[in-house]
């Protein structure tokens, strides 16, 4: 985690509507080891901001410990982040999105923090369908300890040191689906051009929107043998279902209305397109979803995609009513029952 | 008509403590609280305190209340009546009354056994009987006795049964039948012991005038009273004894106030969380978002949330613990009371941490401080601990009405507006440019100039990762200069003042107050010199320091075994430890005179001294 700022030259970047570069929406220099797949979600991360057109300070970046924690830095410098203890964003998320339902909420975290010794948080704040993208780096290992397996490392998969991993795996998809997450996917850290869609749809989802993306580690996980290696991911994976996410509904053209697309209007803006590559795969059906992962185990496959979507579910503002002016934002006047009612009240303890 | 023997041959008149045993689960709970609030009504002081198990049905639990004309507002340690519902504890019930005292039994099955005392007369009163004769529902039959009890009580000791009456209209509202089955109830009993004795006991209760302008309530209500009145938006919590009634509080205030009648949308979030450890994380999280948060807990729920509050003490979050202390360690006693987290919290977290306290003595100050707690927190962007216990949070304590100043306006702490940051040349989430050592914050969305990021790692006055000493150092050692600072802002100590020369005082805290209180009344009678100084808050100030210098020997008065307000005390101050006499009531109950005066005399008899 560095505090290095990266030069700013962007005059000769194309600018989106509100007059910024991509440059506007990065962060400090990455302090992750060269080509780690972290950066490149990092990467897209700043290009889906950028494309949206959305404000560089609309966003709250929330993670916890690990690699993938540190990437809240490297991008969106002009939003405030929040880099608190192991395992525990989601409950930081979950306070903070009470408190202002008007920002962005960007939670990144990885394998060993939301599947072990977060598990409980991660699962928690599905069932409350906290309205927040949460991305999942996802490489079967610890990074910052040197290397132990993750709680997502393939039952057999070999270590570094040729060990092989005798415990099942948690699958991060399979587990948000039977939580109730109303927009679950999976991608690839080597496939920018399938991730920056999702990550733009995940953004604009009301609720909880995970993506777990495979982003393999170069220095502890990258060997053969490893099943989160760049080389098996590149043979094993491919995309289930096509994304498209179109902002703005007057720049949808004909075009995304072959194959068969589905189209989706989003609760907070923009229009989905979803293109199947597999005839039988329908993303509203949750139980075929399970179904697939759970196959995808035994086949070794990895498929990916918006596995599902449902953008029907209240959200937790929704479920709680809580105001248009955001909590944080309601005058103290509003908030006081006053002298007259105090003493009023008071009746009852007589 | 039998004739009440007076064993004593005194007559007590509103100065004695009735004591009902029941069977938990059997809603003894209600006619318990009518008796002490018709009390209450007929301008009687009472202190009420409800000792019950960590059960739903089946186990023993006693409620008692004393009535102090004097007001005194602690328990007093006797029971000159007690009423014995419950045949599993009869004989310690027995062996509690005090000497001259009285024993009020269910005679429908008579027990000779509980005449066996010489000193305590026993009355036995055929309740069951009585109310299986007049009610036939199974379930009806069990509530309408403890209603019964409440009869034979009142016709003993001269409990006024219109000022009953009148509570008993206000519990049921229109719901006549409820009405009138309870006062049948009611009458049932008086009927009994106005026919069977010949004269009401040597117990007397008649009315004063002495509960005017006072109300009676429970510390966790006061408290989230305070937490509506601070303009708290936002609560997380897990359920735990003794602290889940002040969310219920919250929430149930919250309804009547904060909800728009037309859009039923509301002024505040309650999120039950998963654990404590989300519960704390989720107010820290809307405490960084600039909402007034905080979460109600009891020790084990301090303990699990312990790393989270050195990332808020680091991180400079505000954010409100509300601390109801039962008694430990591990599970401990539930449904006890004790002060057993006062080091716990001042050092809270891994890494040197320091932490601001605050300590109500009564669910006044339960109000007053739960707003105090609040303001400091933004001020000081930190982590306060509100130090209640079981005992001031669940019991309904008599006191002066609560007060409000509408022209108060929450001191929300140095937080830049959007107007204000875009005047910066550039913003550093930890430079101390007031020279205060506390630094300006901004609220994430406000501006992009004033983002930051909020790290639990080291870092610089900048905001920035560091690993840097000199640079690591700075921001500690800002931090504790913040914590010292906040002496003087946390409630001063109290003082009270013997008026004549003293060599020892008193230092304690809490809800022992009352029995300090009433044990220097016992003290100066005896001729025994002795100041108080009642602590209401950590850092201590330095008039805590210039008190202690000023005596030969303090006695520091807490509940917990290991005397850590003591501890405290020797760390903190300059005091030298010798000085420093532990007086320590670890037993779970509500704190009662009689163990201080106990402590202090059998500490002055081994020095061979008076004070």
């Amino acid at each position: 985690m560095t505090s290095m700022s990266k030069p700013f030259i962007d005059k000769h970047l194309p600018k989106n509507k509100l007059g910024l570069s991509v440059r506007n929406y990065e962060g400090v220099m990455s302090t992750l080891c060269a080509g780690c797949g972290h950066d490149s979600v990092t990467a897209a991360l700043v290009q889906a901001f950028w494309e949206l057109d959305l404000a560089p300070e609309s966003a709250a970046k929330v993670s916890g410990i690990g690699c993938s924690s540190k990437t809240t830095a490297y991008f969106m410098g002009q939003s405030h982040g929040i880099n608190c203890v192991h395992g525990r964003m989601p409950s930081v998320a979950t306070g903070a999105n009470a408190a202002n339902g008007d920002l962005n909420y960007i939670g990144i975290s990885g394998d060993g923090d939301s599947l072990s010794i977060g598990f409980g948080q991660f699962a928690h704040s599905i069932r409350r369908n906290l309205n927040m993208l949460y991305i999942l780096e996802n490489n079967g290992v610890y990074g910052l300890t040197k290397g132990q397996f993750s709680a997502a490392a393939d039952y057999g998969s070999k270590s570094k040191k040729g060990i092989e991993n005798d415990q099942m795996p948690i699958d991060p998809c399979v587990q948000a689906l039977t939580l109730g997450a109303g927009f679950v996917a999976r991608a690839f850290s080597g496939d920018k051009t399938q991730l920056v869609p999702l990550i733009k749809a995940g953004l604009k989802h009301k609720g909880f929107a995970l993506i777990d993306v495979i982003s393999p580690c170069v220095t502890f996980n990258d060997h053969a043998g490893s099943t989160k290696s760049y080389a098996h991911t590149y043979k094993y994976y491919h995309p289930l279902v096509h994304t498209d996410f179109v902002a703005h509904a007057d720049e949808v053209t004909g075009a995304y209305d072959q194959d068969g697309a589905m189209r989706v209007t989003m609760q907070d803006g923009g229009e989905l397109f979803l293109r199947k590559t597999e005839s039988d795969y329908d993303p509203r059906d949750r139980a075929q979803a399970i179904e697939t992962l759970l196959m995808n185990k035994t086949e070794g496959e990895i498929r990916t995609g918006l596995l599902y979507l449902n953008s029907d579910l209240p959200d937790m503002q929704a479920a709680n009513k809580l105001p248009k002016t955001p909590l944080n934002q309601v005058p103290y006047e509003s908030l006081t029952p006053g002298k007259a009612a105090l003493a009023k009240l008071q009746a009852r303890y007589r | 008509m039998k004739d009440l023997v007076d064993v004593s041959g005194e007559v007590r008149v509103n100065d004695f403590v009735i004591k009902i045993g029941n069977v938990n689960g059997t809603g003894s709970a209600s006619a318990n609280g009518l008796l002490m609030k018709a009390i209450f009504r007929m301008g009687v002081p009472v202190v009420g305190k409800n000792l019950f198990p960590s059960n739903i049905q089946g186990l023993p639990t006693w409620y008692e209340i004393r009535l102090t004309k004097d007001g005194y507002m602690a328990r007093s340690g006797t029971a000159e009546f007690i009423v014995a519902m419950n045949a599993e504890t009869y004989k310690q019930d027995l062996a509690d009354v005090s000497p001259g005292g009285f024993l009020l039994y269910d005679s429908t099955w008579p027990r000779p056994d509980l005449h066996a005392r010489a000193d305590v007369t026993a009355i036995g009163v055929p309740l069951a009987r009585l109310v299986n004769a007049a009610f036939d529902n199974a379930r009806t039959r069990v509530l309408m006795k403890n209603m019964a009890y409440v009869g034979a009580v009142a016709g003993l000791t001269g409990l006024d049964v219109e000022v009953i009456h009148n509570l008993v209209k206000e519990m049921f509202g229109t719901k006549e039948h409820l009405i009138d089955a309870n006062m049948k109830a009611i009458g049932l009993g008086l009927d009994y012991v106005r026919e069977h004795f010949a004269d009401p006991l040597p117990l007397r209760i008649e009315p004063m005038d002495k509960t005017a302008g006072h109300i009676m309530i429970d510390g966790n209500t006061a408290a989230a009273l305070g937490c509506v009145y601070a303009g708290a938006t936002f609560g997380a919590w897990y359920p735990i004894t003794p602290s889940t009634s002040l969310m219920d509080g919250f929430k149930a205030f919250c309804e009547t106030f904060r909800v728009d009648p037309e859009t039923g949308e509301k002024n505040f979030c309650i999120i039950q969380g998963e654990d404590e450890l989300a519960s704390v994380g989720m107010a820290i999280g809307a405490g960084w978002n600039g909402a007034r948060a905080f979460t109600p807990t009891s020790g084990p729920g301090i303990s699990l949330m312990s790393e989270f509050i050195g990332f808020a003490y680091y991180g400079e979050v505000p954010v409100v613990l509300f601390d109801v202390q039962r008694a430990g360690p591990s599970t401990g006693l539930p449904t006890r009371t004790q002060q057993c987290d006062i080091t716990l919290a001042a050092y809270a977290s891994h890494g040197d941490t320091k932490h601001i306290l605050l300590f109500p003595a009564n669910p006044k100050e339960c109000f007053e401080m739960a707003v105090q707690s609040f303001d400091i927190a933004e001020r000081f962007q930190a982590p306060v601990f509100f130090m209640t216990d079981l005992d001031i949070g669940m019991n309904d304590w008599m006191i002066p009405e609560l007060e409000w100043d509408d022209s108060y306006q929450p001191d929300r702490g140095k937080v830049l507006s959007a107007d204000e940051i875009d005047k910066l040349e550039k913003f550093y989430r930890y430079e101390d440019r007031d020279g205060d050592a506390i630094p300006w914050r901004t609220l994430p969305g406000t501006h992009p100039k004033g983002a930051y990021f909020t790290r639990g790692s080291g870092h610089n006055w900048k905001g920035g990762y560091t690993e840097d000493s000199d640079e690591y150092k700075e921001v500690l050692d800002r931090l504790t200069t913040k914590w010292e600072n906040a002496a003087n802002a946390v409630p001063a100590p109290v003082i009270t003042r013997c008026g004549q020369p003293a060599r020892r005082a008193i230092i304690s805290v809490g809800g022992c107050d009352g029995a300090v209180l009433e044990a220097l009344d016992r003290f100066a009678e005896n001729g025994v010199n002795l100041d108080y100084l009642r602590l209401r808050g950590f850092p201590f100030n330095a008039e805590v320091d210039a008190f202690i210098a000023a005596y030969d020997e303090v006695f520091v008065v807490e509940q917990n075994r290991d005397g850590q307000l003591r501890s405290l005390l020797v760390n903190e101050t300059e005091a030298p430890k010798h000085k420093l006499v532990s007086i320590l009531d670890y037993a779970g109950m509500a704190a009662n005179p009689k163990f201080i005066i106990e402590g202090i005399s059998a500490h002055l008899e081994a020095l061979g001294d008076v004070a």
